[in-house]
């Protein structure tokens, strides 16, 4: 038994008179190209929602767990005290790189959508907010409540944590079934290979046994089919494939701010991974193909 | 070369042949005759493979048929040109290369020259670029028998060559094999011919093997 690559190439070795001892295999193998390349179309767009997805779990995990805030509710006269405190404690606690008390106006612009404009904040009880940037590597939240519970007892701290992790939760289970959805493309082009190589086996029976009277093997009958429809996918994927990728390109620009539906895009070094879908599809086609052939040389005498 | 012990066949009612013992020895010239139906095409599919023998054994090149495996088969067939009884050629292919065709599965090139002799011999080079299907019968069997000797058998088996061609023709197709013959090959030719078998036996010491009530019987001097 020779290595698998080994018999990759000797697919795309030489000899066309291979070819020619198996009739054309027309509307069989053209559906089979169409096919493959409308597959690796959709596939180029699982592949970019997978990509934007990640790319968005990444963005809002990563931006929500930089930012935090703590709400001060305190009595007028000790909100002044406690605010110090709280920003006291901020300074000297690792992992905080910068602590800022939002202004009236600041909280104003804040309230205003919910409020109305003409809000007279100074007669309401109004809490306090401080705006936490974490560094990198993050502060210990746990820690940081107990010191603001013992000394600044109407500070509350909101790290995010609740709600960022449904959010990125569901941009990461996006990416996911982008994923399944580029494996069930990859089933449904080998079933419909198996099926096309199936009828085109069936369709040349005759020629078949011609072949074996004459002393083929079943390996250079096999190879006949093998090589046909491993070409024609690998150039319906190929199209296919291009065509996605233009139109890809041609979706507005991912923007780092932008939606997730500007975010539809590849960049950079990403690019390259659509390039991987032909010569995937190309090897499903080899081995659908392969398996086909053998089954069925195997049922004939 | 090949070898039957005690043969049977039945296509699944009775048996077709029963007790059928056979040797071609290298270089021996067979016919063999027998009413229409009475199982030659089926004794020469025996041959190679492509009937499986209900009982007994048939050896081929000193291996048990039944014990190759497929690509044994395959290899065996290259060694055995057969002409058979339907021709079964690639209808989509033009003459000669078909007629090549046990070359190109081989991985061989058929040497033009020799292929361009070949057809001129059996009178077909002039259609050489005919698909089969507009062929006559005759000149369908004639390119039988080009494709059954191009690869220089060790074993030719010609089921009917000469069924449908007229006496000069069915003359010159059977010095080919006589020449073959001469040239060491082993040779069995299924006819109904007994003309044929006549000017042939005087040419080179062949025998004559008939089929009667299932069994294979070696034909006396009455022929
Ligand atoms: N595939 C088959 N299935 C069932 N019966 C078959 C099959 N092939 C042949 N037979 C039967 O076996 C018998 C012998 O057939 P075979 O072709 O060997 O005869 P033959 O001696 O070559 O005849 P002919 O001189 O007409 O060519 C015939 O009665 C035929 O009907
Ligand atoms: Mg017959």
């Amino acid at each position: 038994m020779r290595a698998p690559f080994a018999r990759l190439t000797a697919v795309f070795a030489g000899d066309r008179q291979a070819d020619r001892v198996v009739p054309p295999t027309g509307i069989i193998a053209r559906l089979t190209g169409f096919t493959a390349a409308a597959m690796a179309f959709l596939a180029v767009f699982a592949l970019a929602l997978s990509l934007a997805s990640g790319r968005l779990a990444e963005r809002w995990s990563s931006a929500l767990a930089n930012s935090a805030t703590i709400r001060i509710s305190a009595p007028a006269g000790q909100m002044e005290t406690q605010t110090r405190a709280v920003l006291r404690i901020l300074k000297t606690t690792p992992g905080i790189a910068s602590a800022r008390a939002l202004t009236r106006e600041e909280e104003r612009k804040l309230l205003t959508p919910w409020f109305g404009p003409g809000l007279a904040l100074d007669n309401l009880p109004i809490p306090q907010l401080i705006d936490i940037r974490e560094t990198g590597t993050g502060f210990d939240a746990e820690g940081l409540r107990q010191r603001l519970s013992a000394e600044a007892p109407g500070a509350l701290l909101d790290d995010h944590s609740r709600w960022r992790r449904p959010l990125a939760l569901a941009a990461d289970r996006l990416r996911l079934l982008g994923l399944i959805s580029i494996v069930l493309l990859a089933g449904a082009m080998a079933a419909m290979i198996t099926l096309a190589a199936n009828a085109a086996l069936a369709a040349n029976a005759q020629v078949i046994r011609v072949l074996r009277l004459v002393g083929a093997r079943d390996t250079y009958i096999a190879r006949a089919f093998v090589r046909r429809f491993t070409a024609r996918t690998l150039g319906g994927a190929v199209a296919g494939t291009g065509l996605g990728m233009l139109a890809v390109a041609l979706m507005p620009s991912a923007q780092p701010d932008g939606g997730f539906l500007t975010g539809l895009g590849f960049t950079g070094i990403r690019w390259l991974w659509p390039l991987m879908i032909p010569p995937l599809a190309g090897l499903v086609a080899f081995a659908a193909t392969r398996v086909a052939a053998f089954r069925t040389l195997k049922g004939l005498s | 070369m090949i070898d039957f012990q005690k043969v049977a066949y039945s296509y699944g009612g009775g048996e077709l042949l029963s007790e059928v013992s056979l040797t071609l020895a290298p270089g021996s010239f067979h016919f063999l005759t027998g009413p229409s139906g009475s199982g030659k095409t089926t004794l020469i599919k025996l041959c190679y493979g492509e009937l499986l023998a209900t009982a007994g054994r048939v050896n081929v090149f000193d291996a048990d048929v039944r014990s190759l495996s497929r690509d044994g088969v395959a290899a065996m067939r290259r060694r055995i040109g057969v002409v058979h009884q339907d021709c079964q050629f690639l209808d989509h292919l033009p003459l000669a290369e078909n007629v090549a065709l046990p070359l190109t599965v081989s991985g061989r090139d058929a040497d033009a020259a020799d292929l361009a002799d070949l057809l001129t011999w059996v009178g077909l080079k002039p259609l050489s670029a005919q698909r089969p299907p507009e062929l006559s019968g005759g000149e369908r069997q004639r390119a039988a028998l080009a494709r059954a000797v191009i690869m220089s058998p060790d074993v030719i088996l010609a089921d009917e060559p000469t069924g449908n061609v007229d006496w000069e023709m069915s003359q010159r197709l059977m010095q080919l094999l006589i020449e073959l013959n001469r040239m060491g090959k082993t040779i069995l030719i299924a006819t109904h011919d007994l003309n044929l078998i006549r000017s042939t036996k005087s040419q080179v010491p062949a025998r004559v093997l008939r089929i009667r009530n299932r069994r294979l019987q070696l034909a006396g001097s009455d022929l």
